[in-house]
């Protein structure tokens, strides 16, 4: 039998030592965070309809956010003691959330409406030249896009244009791709030992640089690759070697006395044709990997296959695939509910069903059809 | 309650001479056969003659170049991963200096190929192209195949040929020179 003066003792202890934790509701979903949380991760703790999109917050990655706007929410009321709205909208990935904040991410038009023109100013200079690129596919500005983007665009001047640049050895840099996220600077900061590119110039003008063409010769530099939210950064041993929708990506491990070993492989048939390290659903890398993983090791027999990679249903990346856990019978089925929308329909219905005939049309065959019903 | 307009009252009355020796009804049927002698034939004679299919029939795929001659297609998968039957396949390759005249972009289709087995004819890589490159002719069949090798269309089938362009009459922006959308304008 339990105690039930011990257990009510063991509820009044952990609540003691357990942090004052602060209720948020975001887009009227109510959820308890930390305090310290951003409103950004108080979304993504609900799920991935209501989390604002980011192009240049990268967890693993402190320091990151605040650069491109693409994840502004309204803060309807500010706190429980103080709950005037916040007059402008708010970087979501910088600001921290306050005890019974309200805020308004996909409900709110004003939010909607940023997040457009926010599309149409980071597309400005930014080349259309998916079909060419080997980020399409996974990238995050034309997942951005594509839900916030208009087809046609209002800019007539002259696009920025870059020529292409090498670093080091493996590593391809498009400048004209870039939207200056900064996420790979803060990569080369934290994660290698010392930064040999950062940012040049100012506006317009600013690029990524590498202090004269310097070769990152960093074990990491290769996950700037992976960071890179546009296809700015891109691999060269994986250089128009497939599209990312062809490649089949799968599960993988090594001993590496340098990494974690960690990695997705991208498959072409039964050759390895590109090493990533595994991206969460948020498509983050959290376990970051060494060159050799990345560059050098591209043969089944380097590698311990642990699996097949989930890749969402709605990913461009699952298509003519046709593992069983991908095609679900009842997506359809979820889809149609989810998109189910009451039509307006008042028509005279009274002439479309079967009509009952007059009972003296039936009198000379069936005469038990005058007989008064029971 | 009349039902229709065409209905005979049916009677057994006694038949004439005439009618009793059939003659006229013969004559009057032979008639009609032998005037079917004499009128146009609506008939035609397939592998001679051929009918024209209309201006949005879907044939034989082409892959287009532009006005220079340069291939447009830049491998980019879309037709691919639109295709329904998964009839196309294809391996990109870098455009190397000196074959500016060749490819439009930098990168482009070293092998292309389409099978014509699983090809339905949808349509929907035609949609699905960017680049204005792969067209379903309306004015051309895919042959029929007597071998299996003869299936799969590789570039040497596909591709344009400039001395014989393929124009489409009922969509003025098929010509020989494809308009771009004003997006692609600022393409790299």
């Amino acid at each position: 039998m339990i105690d039930l003066r011990l257990l009510s003792r063991t509820t009044i202890y952990m609540e003691d030592v357990k942090p004052q934790l602060l209720k948020v509701t975001i887009d009227g979903i109510e959820v308890e965070v930390e305090p310290g949380t951003t409103i950004l991760q108080a979304a993504r703790k609900i799920g991935p309809e209501v989390a604002p999109p980011a192009m240049c917050y990268y967890q693993p990655l402190k320091a990151s956010g605040g650069k491109c706007r693409a994840c502004l929410v309204r803060v309807a009321a500010g706190s429980a003691k103080d709950p005037r709205p916040m007059p402008k909208l708010v970087a979501s990935c910088l600001t921290a959330v306050q005890d019974g904040m309200i805020v308004e991410n996909t409900t709110n038009p004003q939010v909607i409406d940023a997040r457009n023109g926010i599309v149409e100013f980071l597309l400005l200079n930014h080349p259309l030249d998916c079909p060419v690129c080997d980020q399409a596919g996974e990238c995050d500005l034309q997942n951005f896009a594509f839900d916030h983007g208009k087809v046609t665009t209002r800019y007539e001047e002259e696009r920025r244009t870059f020529e292409k640049q090498d670093i080091g050895p493996y590593i391809q840099l498009h400048m004209t791709r870039c939207i200056l996220c900064y996420r790979c600077v803060f990569t080369a900061d934290q994660i290698t030992n010392k930064r040999v590119h950062g940012v040049l110039g100012r506006g317009d003008a600013s690029e990524i640089g590498t202090y004269i063409e310097k070769a990152i010769d960093n074990d990491f530099s290769g996950n700037v690759i992976d960071v890179c939210p546009v296809g700015a950064l891109t691999d060269k041993t994986y250089r128009f070697k497939n599209r990312v929708w062809f490649s089949k990506p799968v599960d993988a491990h090594r001993d590496c006395p340098t990494c974690s070993g960690n990695v997705t492989l991208w498959y072409r048939g039964e050759d390895v044709i590109r090493v990533t390290a595994r991206k969460n659903e948020w498509n983050e890398v959290t376990e970051f990997i060494c060159n050799t993983c990345r560059f050098e090791k591209k043969k089944t027999s380097d590698w311990t296959i642990e699996g097949p990679t989930k890749i969402s249903r709605s990913s461009v990346i699952s298509a003519n695939k046709y593992r069983a856990d991908t095609v679900k019978p009842a997506f359809g089925q979820r889809l149609a509910a989810a998109e189910y929308k009451a039509i307006h329909d008042e028509r005279d219905t009274s002439q479309l069903g079967i009509q009952q005939l007059a009972p003296e049309r039936f009198a000379k065959v069936l005469p038990s059809a005058l007989d008064p019903e029971p | 309650m009349q039902l229709t307009t065409r209905s005979k009252q049916v009677s057994n009355k006694e038949m004439t001479l005439a009618e009793k020796m059939y003659l006229p009804a013969v004559i009057s049927g032979l008639a009609i056969t032998i005037s079917h002698f004499f009128r146009k034939k609506p008939t035609i004679q397939y592998p001679e003659v051929k009918r024209y299919l209309g201006p949005i029939y879907r044939g034989h795929h082409i892959l287009k170049r532009d006005e220079q001659g340069r291939e447009r297609c830049t491998a980019c998968g879309l037709c691919a991963v639109a295709c329904p039957a998964e009839a196309i396949s294809m391996v990109a390759a870098e455009r190397k200096k000196g074959e500016e005249n060749l490819y439009r972009e930098e990168k482009y289709a070293a092998v292309y190929e389409i099978n014509m087995l699983r090809c339905i004819f949808c349509g929907l890589c035609e949609e699905a192209c960017p680049k204005q490159a792969v067209y379903l002719r309306h004015d051309l069949m895919v042959p029929v195949f007597l071998e299996r090798d003869e299936v799969i269309y590789g570039k040497d089938r596909l591709v344009e040929n400039m001395d014989d362009r393929y124009i489409r009459v009922a969509n003025p922006e098929v010509n020989a020179t494809p308009t771009e959308p004003s997006l692609t304008r600022a393409a790299t």
